[in-house]
């Protein structure tokens, strides 16, 4: 009778089985999740490029103060190209991580992903010491931000340390699923799930980059 | 006949889940049945809460000038009164039934997350208990459902009320989303074998449908409540216009997820009634596509009408002429659907049991909640009605009228199959036609008083503005209303004690639930059924039926009775996840961590500002952790490659 048992959970999350749509579920899962994360984002960016341009229009509306745009003032671009890079070039180790995976070099894996953890890890450095240096340049979670003694009512700063600390905790987030999964593989290096277990940390982790790289270009570029 | 003997035949089977009872086998469930019960039960126990605040609302409004309630008690009632039924009644009696029957659907053993399914059911609880803890530290949350800003600014709303709100919501929101992943990959990826897309039973159709909503919808709410709750807790006045926030932003996120929130809430009862009304007429569904892909059409349009619900604010001709514009399209696909249920009973064989007399008053009652909703589309006459009792009218209608008395007939439906026993079908006629009756003494006449000028959301009002002898009239519906729901409760609790035995198919239906037995065992199909058409069943009992272009009755199908239980040869072969604490681990700690989360910047326990709510959110990590661990160790035990370690 076991012909037909292939068939249903109990087997669904044991091994990389393919179900209805040719797919593995989680990978399926993770896919729909990732749709339902980037509405999650773009609410987020959106809600703080409503408020950037609204406090440039109270600037320009009071005249004098143009000059305290808090985009060019606060938004060092040199630090978060750094930033960008790591994040990038993450991606770029992470790819190599699942290719080795793929032809069972664990000693090519753990190298690339111990590279991806550290350039990650090295992101969320960068971003804290970012979050240090504004909160001392006077752009606060809160409703205002003070600029050449001068104090400017905006949601700038609350909307960007909300979107930013967001982001900066699904990439936190990330770090620890590839952990995670580099202790899982280490642990047992003969289990056929292992390249699903990897591919699903990368394509989480490939998502939370591309939303850096739509951060980084609506927010800090243009 | 043969259908007949197979009657007889089944009524000895039934399942062991029923024998031996176990708190362990319901708190560590990862089974989507039991999940399913426990929903379904917790969705019901909050609709006594629910209703018993309208109650009380209704006694205060039931006289002119009447000091029954204070206005403060009233407000935390209509804002408890709406958030319990949309997300802790209709919402998870939705994903109670659905996590029941999707999956015997389409021919599965459980859903494709089980333990994510466990998860989700502990995490709403979670949220709904912490909602309702409010009301015994310091207040309910007050500043209504869709708590427009400023209102729910610390100003306005002082105290912990709207953060219980928030962080509530918030545990519920994950456990949607959660969810609606669950169905996604259940849908799409554990179908049985020549389960393709188009011979989904329509209830799973709908249930796909609603479950992309949920997880397109839900973010921005989350987006929006974090940012009211920074406001809050962190001084952040993104909504507050006096600090520079925008309240009007506020009404377009919160919208965006209210409205297609309300397709979430009726679409799955549709699917419901699309089951049923074939199952009672003995005939197919009439223009099955059209009717799957109205509700697509429904879901694709719920997300770009979401300014009708902000007429009143002004936004000028353009953005209301197009948001009337969109909204009236959704009477379309929505049409297609009333008229193929009433094409589908034409020239039928009715019969008139509870289920199907409550999916036929399903679309009687939505019809007229339809019709006042095209009024106020026109956003001219919505100008008129916004804020005033038409509008209460109006959403009863599609949200009692639709989506209740639909649960109604899906809860008749699906009964025997998941609890062995029938329900009394006299007493459900009788308790079906006073709830028609009450239902509409109780929300006719608010059409009427808000066109005479009666605004919602009142505490009281002045005799002579001649609304008396509607509140009058609707209080004496509400009341029996209530005692019809009290005769549902009696008939389900008589029923499962001493009811009729429910054989593996009851009503003679034609989707796959109805080949095994009532209640399944724990791993439903001892051989997973290849489909050969929309009506695999049917096809199996009928096999000289005159089929459609889709009737597959010359092909040879598996699809036949199944009479198994636990101990039936083979059934200990198949391999079902074990029992896990985890995700029970897992949202204790995070209910508490968000109860620590209220009380950040607010005194508690005797406690100094933020002391207790550390030591909240510290129990809550650890228990965080130990589920995670817990998540880990169990999972491995299920894994045929990991195993071997432990």
């Amino acid at each position: 009778m076991s012909s037909s048992v292939s068939h249903g959970t109990g087997e669904a999350h044991q091994k990389p089985l393919l179900g209805s749509m040719g797919v593995d579920s989680r990978k399926l899962g993770l896919w729909a999740f990732l749709g339902s994360e980037t509405l999650f984002f773009v609410t987020l960016i959106t809600t703080h490029l409503i408020f950037y341009a609204r406090t440039k229009a109270t600037l320009a509306a009071a005249g004098t103060l143009e000059h305290l745009d808090p985009r060019t003032h606060y938004l060092g671009i040199e630090l978060t190209t750094v930033l960008a890079t790591l994040l990038l070039a993450s991606s770029l180790t992470m790819v190599l991580a699942l290719a080795a995976s793929k032809v069972k070099d664990w000693k090519k894996f753990r190298v690339w992903q111990m590279a991806t953890i550290l350039l990650g890890a090295a992101f969320v450095g960068g971003q804290v010491y970012e979050f240090i240096h504004l909160y001392h340049e006077g752009l606060k979670l809160a409703p205002q931000y003070v600029l050449e003694g001068e104090t400017v009512k905006s949601l700038y700063g609350v909307t960007f340390f909300t979107m930013t600390g967001f982001h900066g905790l699904h990439v936190t987030i990330g770090i620890i699923w590839l952990i995670a999964t580099y202790v899982k593989v280490a642990k047992f290096p003969d289990s056929p799930e292992n390249p699903m277990d990897i591919e699903l940390a990368g394509l989480y982790w490939h998502f939370v980059d591309l939303v850096w790289v739509a951060i980084f270009t609506l927010i800090y570029l243009i | 006949m043969a259908i007949a003997e197979q009657h007889v035949a089944s009524a000895h089977t039934n399942s062991p889940d029923y024998e031996g009872f176990s708190w362990r086998s319901w708190l560590a469930t990862v089974d989507h049945k039991k999940i399913g019960i426990i929903y379904i039960v917790v969705a019901f126990a909050f609709f006594v809460l629910g209703g018993i605040e309208a109650v009380l609302m209704r006694v205060q409004l039931g006289a002119a000038n009447n000091t029954f309630l204070t206005a403060d008690t009233y407000n935390q009632l209509f804002t408890m009164h709406a958030t319990t039924m949309i997300f802790l009644v209709i919402m998870p009696m939705n994903v109670g039934i659905g996590n029941y029957i999707v999956p015997l659907m389409v021919g599965a053993r459980d859903m494709a997350f089980p333990r994510l399914n466990a998860l989700s059911i502990w995490l709403f609880i979670g949220g709904g208990l912490l909602l309702y803890l409010s009301f015994l530290t310091g207040g309910a949350p007050n500043a209504g459902w869709f708590a427009y800003a400023p209102l729910t600014q610390n100003q306005y709303s002082p105290g912990a009320a709207m953060d219980y709100w928030v962080l509530g919501l918030g545990l519920t929101g994950i456990a949607s989303i959660a969810g609606g992943l669950n169905f996604i990959v259940t849908v799409l990826n554990m179908r049985a074998p020549g389960m393709t897309l188009n011979r989904l039973p329509l209830f799973v159709w709908m249930n796909l449908v609603v479950s992309f909503i949920i997880i397109f919808a839900f973010p921005t709410f989350t987006v929006a409540s974090i940012q009211l709750l920074f406001d809050r807790q962190f001084g952040g006045a993104v909504f507050n216009p006096a600090q520079g926030g925008d309240a009007l932003l506020w009404q377009h996120l919160f919208w965006f997820f209210g409205h297609p929130e309300v397709y979430i809430l009726i679409l799955p009862v549709m699917g419901m009634v699309s089951e049923i009304l074939p199952t009672f007429s003995r005939k197919p569904i009439f223009g099955y596509s059209f009717v799957a892909y109205s509700g697509v059409a429904i879901g694709f349009l719920g997300f770009i009408v979401w300014a009708h619900h902000m007429f009143g604010t002004g936004m000028g001709p353009m953005a209301n002429a197009f948001f009337s514009g969109a909204s009236m399209v959704i009477a379309i696909p929505t049409g297609v659907k009333i008229f193929n249920w009433i094409a589908t009973m034409w020239s039928g064989d009715l019969r008139l049991t509870t289920a199907m007399l409550y999916a036929i008053g399903f679309i009687s009652m939505f019809i007229i909640g339809g019709i006042s909703g095209i009024t106020l589309a026109s956003s001219p006459i919505d100008l008129q009605q916004t804020d005033s009792y038409y509008v209460v009218a109006h959403l009863h209608y599609v949200l009692f009228g639709g989506s209740i008395l639909g649960l109604f007939a899906g809860g008749f439906y699906w009964f025997p199959k998941i609890t062995g026993r029938m329900l009394d079908d006299k007493l459900g006629k009788i308790q079906f036609w006073l709830m028609m009756v009450s239902f509409n003494l109780t929300f006719f006449p608010m059409h009427i008083a808000g066109t005479e000028g009666m605004p919602r959301r009142i505490y009281t009002y002045e005799a002579g503005m001649g609304w008396e002898i509607w509140n009058q009239i609707e209080t004496v519906g509400t009341f029996l209303l209530a005692l019809s729901v009290l005769m549902f409760l009696y008939n389900a609790i008589k029923s499962i004690r001493s009811g009729e035995r429910a054989s593996n198919d009851p009503w003679d239906a034609s989707t796959l639930e109805w080949m095994i037995p009532s209640p399944p065992p724990s791993y439903n199909f001892l051989h997973v059924p290849t489909v050969t058409s929309r009506r695999p069943l049917w096809d199996a009992k009928y096999p000289h039926a005159v089929g459609d272009e889709h009737g597959g009755h010359s092909k040879p199908s598996n699809v036949r009775y199944e009479y198994t239980d636990e101990n039936t040869p083979g059934a200990k072969d198949i391999h079902m996840p074990t029992l896990t604490f985890s995700p029970m681990w897992l949202s204790g700690g995070l209910t508490i961590a968000a109860l620590g989360f209220i009380y950040i910047n607010k005194e508690i326990l005797g406690l100094p500002e933020g002391i207790a709510a550390l030591g909240f959110i510290a129990i809550g990590i650890v228990m965080v952790f130990v589920g995670i661990r817990a998540w880990i160790v169990d999972s491995r035990r299920d894994s045929p490659y990991m195993s071997s370690h432990h």
